[in-house]
């Protein structure tokens, strides 16, 4: 899922993509490359996510990946999920909250 | 397959490249914020991890993992068989012949027993037929429909399309030469109830299938081809049959049968004004049905059911007691079933030795291996990826002896079908067809199984280093088990096949030996269309039929002749219920005996034993008293130790022999032994002693009731006693007996010899195929044993030395070797005993003219099957006994 939400908004090659989830996260999640590249594939093959080759400027060919449709479809079901899940966590940490609601 | 490689050679170093670009970046980026170059590379590296591991793990995100470790296996099996052709070619070899041998069996069991009738929805079609309390299907087969009942029934049904069969025969004297035929009598909707369309013209019209309507046939197929060309040009032309014209409308399609041989013709049933059909006692029709649209088997069964008891108070005197049935109409296949399913027990039984041998031979090689199967799990193979090595090298080994199979059960198929004896039912049906494949396939790969997962569950997993630091010298006690655990199941195989085998022997060589009951030297007889003009007359028939025996007693070479209705040994019966009293029990409570009509001369001709009283002679006749001869075994059945001769019997099913009677008519006095003849066995030597129905008794043909003269006629042989060769004179009777019209045909000459011969066909026939079972398995487990024991001696060399060095004498060593051995066998007779006396008793059952020899037999074949193994231990037991002991202890 992070690495689908972190596709969203432009396609990106592995470096940069592992990048920004450090970032972003305030380097708190540090997504290890010895997963990364598995996960990059793995999503490749259920068709989420695209690939092709761009010559960058600084030199190597890069690996660009960008979201597709269908990986879109998923992010979405999986953020609604993912935001269920800690709605209702929320709630069993902070129960006098949802008491108060009515 | 090269191309899937080279998109994954791609796809790889695409992979490479994208992690090189990785590194690099992140080397610049460390760059940049004022490492040294090395600083910077070695940062990148470290926050990466292992690169190795990382492509590793990607790849197998690619899928197919499996499928390119299985191409790896293969290669690696492959070259693994370049290395020992020896092995491949014996284990192929050995894969082979039980794989093919098993296609064949199965390719019969297929075509004749599991392959549905070949019309269109055959799951709609059904047989009706009748059941009446005490009817034994055994010696009648199923009970068949009165002509007026099927009417009824196909009048009364809703849910059925009834259509009606009756098997007939008669001299067909146009277009060729005057011969005898089969015909059916069927009615018009038989082809269009199976749905079977005409090769050429029509089917009968429902307008034809009346008394008095015009007279049309339609050809056999075959008869077509034979006689007419195959020319389409065959309607409208004729053939005669029994004196009538009959004009042809068509041709039924090649193949065509339902019930036995394809006939020659067809004619329409309800033209046939004989009185038999319009009788409710005579059960000749076969009802064939489909069921209409919507309509289910249930419904048909309770509709059919209604009619069956209608009829049975309606007409109380001839159908009381007897329901009708309705059942799925199946392929009438008779008892070949059970033979067939024998056989392919039988073939399993040396497909499962050459499964073991296999696996034996694969598990040597493995444990040859166990070194580098243990290097390969030390560098990190898992379990699963050895076992699916092991198993692909006997995939590949069974799938492509099961290749050869096929290719040896195609081309032996024929060859073994012409081979069978007497007719398979549904033989043209048997075919290597996708049944059969799947079914090869399917043992290919359940051969693979077992002969690959001893080898692979013997993969090293544990103590690895062991294994390693040990060598290859050493055996686990569990190996050993494994090894012997090969040859107990393969000796125990062998057993069931060697007492089988030998049982058939025994009962062959049994019932070679028996007296038949005649003399069948010099014996002929043959069958004999009486000229129609004779049969159209009951009055002539006696007269055709004493003309016929004249004819055939002045053909030179002939000692004496008679007319019979039913020949010992050869197919065909008549029985009667019979009681020693006026105070006659019901019909199923009567014992039963097979009744034959003949002339005078019949004992002198057949070489019959007389031991009481006399035979017929020309004063028995209708209107005469009725007199019977009896045979030993009925006389003493009937009268125990009392004399028979001068006593009577009462036959009330038996028509009465008067003259002038047009219609059955049952005896008021009983029939009266007039003498006592020995007993002749007419199931055939093998059958005779266990055939439900043994006892016989004769009566004068001159005393046959006149209505039944002209069924009788169809039933009746000629037979003749020669001075020569019987053969020879076929030809001079042919002649002879075609008599004044020259349309008296002769056919089904057999000698005596011939059919006594044929009777243990289907014994000789299984003898034959179980002998070279038995001799495959026993030379099967042969090699195992040779196999086994050579690479287990080959293994304790070291120990044998040993031995030696410390006093062992060469025969001392033998003898150790020998034991092993013996342990083995015995244990594996042990097992196989018990399965033998099953697999006996299963035979007994089945087969015809079996003794109970399950003991002895297996009494007699332990001690070759012992002596066959030993010559089998001997030479590894030899060479280990010639183990020089410095060698053997240098070795370690």
């Amino acid at each position: 899922m992070l690495i689908l939400q972190t596709l969203q908004w432009a396609p990106r090659h592995g470096y940069a993509l592992s990048k920004a989830i450090r970032t972003n996260s305030g380097e708190i999640l540090k997504v290890d490359t010895g997963s990364l590249y598995p996960a990059l594939h793995r999503l490749e093959r259920k068709g989420w996510i695209a690939s092709e080759w761009k010559t960058s400027e600084l030199g190597p060919r890069l690996r660009i990946y960008r979201l597709t449709q269908a990986g879109r479809r998923q992010l979405m079901s999986e953020r609604s999920r993912w935001e269920r899940l800690t709605a209702a966590i929320a709630g069993i940490l902070n129960p006098a909250e949802k008491e108060n609601v009515p | 397959m090269k191309w899937a490689f080279w998109r994954r050679e791609r796809r790889n170093e695409e992979l490479k490249e994208e992690i090189e670009a990785h590194l690099l970046l992140a080397e610049r980026e460390a760059l940049e914020s004022g490492m040294t170059k090395k600083e910077a590379r070695q940062i990148a590296r470290r926050e990466f991890g292992n690169v190795g591991v990382t492509e590793e793990v990607t790849r197998d995100m690619w899928g197919g993992r499996w499928l390119f470790d299985f191409f790896y296996d293969l290669r690696y099996a492959v070259r693994g068989f370049r290395q020992r052709p020896g092995f491949v070619a014996v284990a192929l070899l050995t894969l082979a012949l039980g794989i093919g041998a098993t296609t064949v069996m199965f390719s019969l069991v297929s075509g004749v027993l599991l392959k549905p009738l070949p019309y269109q929805q055959p799951d709609r079609l059904v047989a009706v037929n009748g059941h009446t309390e005490g009817w034994n299907e055994k010696i009648y087969g199923e009970q068949k429909l009165a002509y007026l009942d099927f009417l009824d029934c196909r009048r009364e049904s809703h849910s059925l399309d009834l259509a009606a069969l009756v098997y007939n025969s008669g001299t067909l004297s146009a277009p060729g030469a005057p011969q005898y035929v089969d015909y059916f009598e069927i009615s018009s909707n038989l082809f269009s109830v199976l749905r079977v369309p005409l090769a050429v013209g029509r089917a009968f019209l429902p307008e034809e299938d009346n008394i008095g309507a015009a007279r049309v046939a339609i050809l056999g197929y075959s008869f077509w081809q034979r006689h007419f060309d195959g020319k389409g040009n065959v309607l409208g032309s004729s053939v005669v049959l029994d004196q009538k014209r009959y004009t042809i409308v068509g041709v039924a399609p090649a193949g065509f049968r339902l019930y036995g041989n394809e006939p020659e013709l067809y004619t329409p049933l309800g033209q046939d004004a004989a009185g038999y059909l319009r009788n409710r006692a005579a059960q000749p029709v076969h009802v064939v049905g489909r069921l209409r649209s919507g309509a289910t088997l249930r419904q048909a069964q309770a509709e059919v059911g209604l009619t069956g008891s209608h009829l049975a108070q309606a007409y109380a005197d001839t159908n009381k007691g007897r329901s009708l049935q309705v059942k799925r109409l199946e392929p009438p296949v008779g008892d070949v079933g059970s033979i067939l399913w024998l056989l392919l027990g039988a073939v399993g039984l040396v497909l499962l030795i050459a499964c073991a041998n296999v696996a034996s031979l694969m598990l040597a090689r493995a444990i040859s291996r166990e070194r580098e199967l243990a290097m390969r799990v030390a560098l990190g193979a898992s379990r699963g990826r050895l076992v699916r090595q092991c198993l692909t090298e006997s995939a590949l080994l069974s799938l492509l002896g099961g290749g050869v199979g096929v290719m040896l059960a195609n081309w032996s198929l024929h060859p073994f079908l012409t081979f069978w004896p007497g007719d398979l039912p549904r033989a043209e049906e048997v075919q290597l067809d996708w049944r059969v494949l799947v079914f090869t396939v399917a043992m290919s790969v359940l051969t693979s199984v077992l002969c690959g997962l001893a080898p692979a569950w013997r993969a090293p997993v544990r103590e690895v280093e062991q294994t390693l630091r040990a060598g290859a010298r050493t055996l686990t006690a569990g190996t050993r088990r494994l090894h012997a655990a090969f040859v107990v199941s393969e000796i125990a195989l062998a057993i069931i096949l060697l007492v089988s085998a030998g049982m058939l022997g025994r009962a062959l060589l049994h019932a070679a030996s028996l007296d038949p009951g005649l003399d069948i030297r010099n014996l002929l007889v043959m069958r004999v269309g009486l000229s129609p003009a004779t049969l159209a007359d009951p009055a002539k028939i006696p007269a055709g039929w004493q003309d016929l025996v004249n004819r055939a007693r002045n053909v030179p070479g002939v000692q004496s002749a008679t007319a019979v209705d039913i020949v010992p040994m050869r197919q065909g019966n008549n029985e009667y219920g019979y009681w020693t009293t006026a105070d006659v029990p019901p019909e199923n409570k009567q014992p039963m005996a097979l009744a034959s009509s003949a002339t005078p001369d019949y004992l002198k001709v057949m070489g019959i034993p007389l031991l009481e009283g006399r035979f017929f002679d020309d004063h028995d006749r209708l209107g005469s008293e009725p007199v019977i001869v009896v045979d030993d075994v009925l006389a003493k059945s009937a009268f125990g130790k009392q004399d028979a001769l001068g006593k009577s019997l009462w036959i009330p099913n038996m028509p009465c022999p008067q003259p002038n009677i047009n219609k059955f008519v049952e005896c008021s006095a009983p029939f009266k032994i007039a003498g006592v003849v020995g007993h002749v066995r007419y199931w055939g030597l093998a059958g005779d002693d266990q055939a439900q129905l043994r006892a016989q008794f004769y009566y004068p043909f001159a005393q046959v009731a006149p209505p039944f003269l002209n069924r009788w006629s169809q039933l009746m042989s000629i037979a003749v006693r020669t001075t020569v060769p019987p053969l020879t004179l076929v030809e001079p009777l042919r002649r002879e007996l075609r008599g004044a019209a020259g349309d008296q045909v002769l056919y089904q000459a057999h000698t005596m010899e011939e059919l006594a011969h044929e009777s243990l066909a289907m014994q000789r026939f299984l003898l034959l195929l179980f002998g070279i079972f038995a001799g495959l398995a026993l030379v099967l487990a042969c090699i195992g044993i040779y196999g086994v024991l050579a690479y287990l001696t080959g293994q304790r060399v070291p120990e044998i030395g040993l031995r030696m060095a410390i006093g062992a004498s060469p025969a001392n060593v033998t003898w150790l070797v020998l034991r092993q051995s013996l342990g083995m066998v015995f244990l594996g007779i042990g097992i196989g005993a018990i399965t033998a006396v099953a697999a006996g008793r299963i035979l007994e059952s089945l087969v015809e003219g079996m003794q109970p020899t399950v003991l002895s037999t297996l009494v007699t074949m332990v001690p070759f099957l012992v002596l066959a193994a030993m010559l089998a231990s001997l030479v590894p037991a030899r060479r280990a006994s010639r183990v020089d002991p410095m060698k053997a202890l240098r070795q370690e």
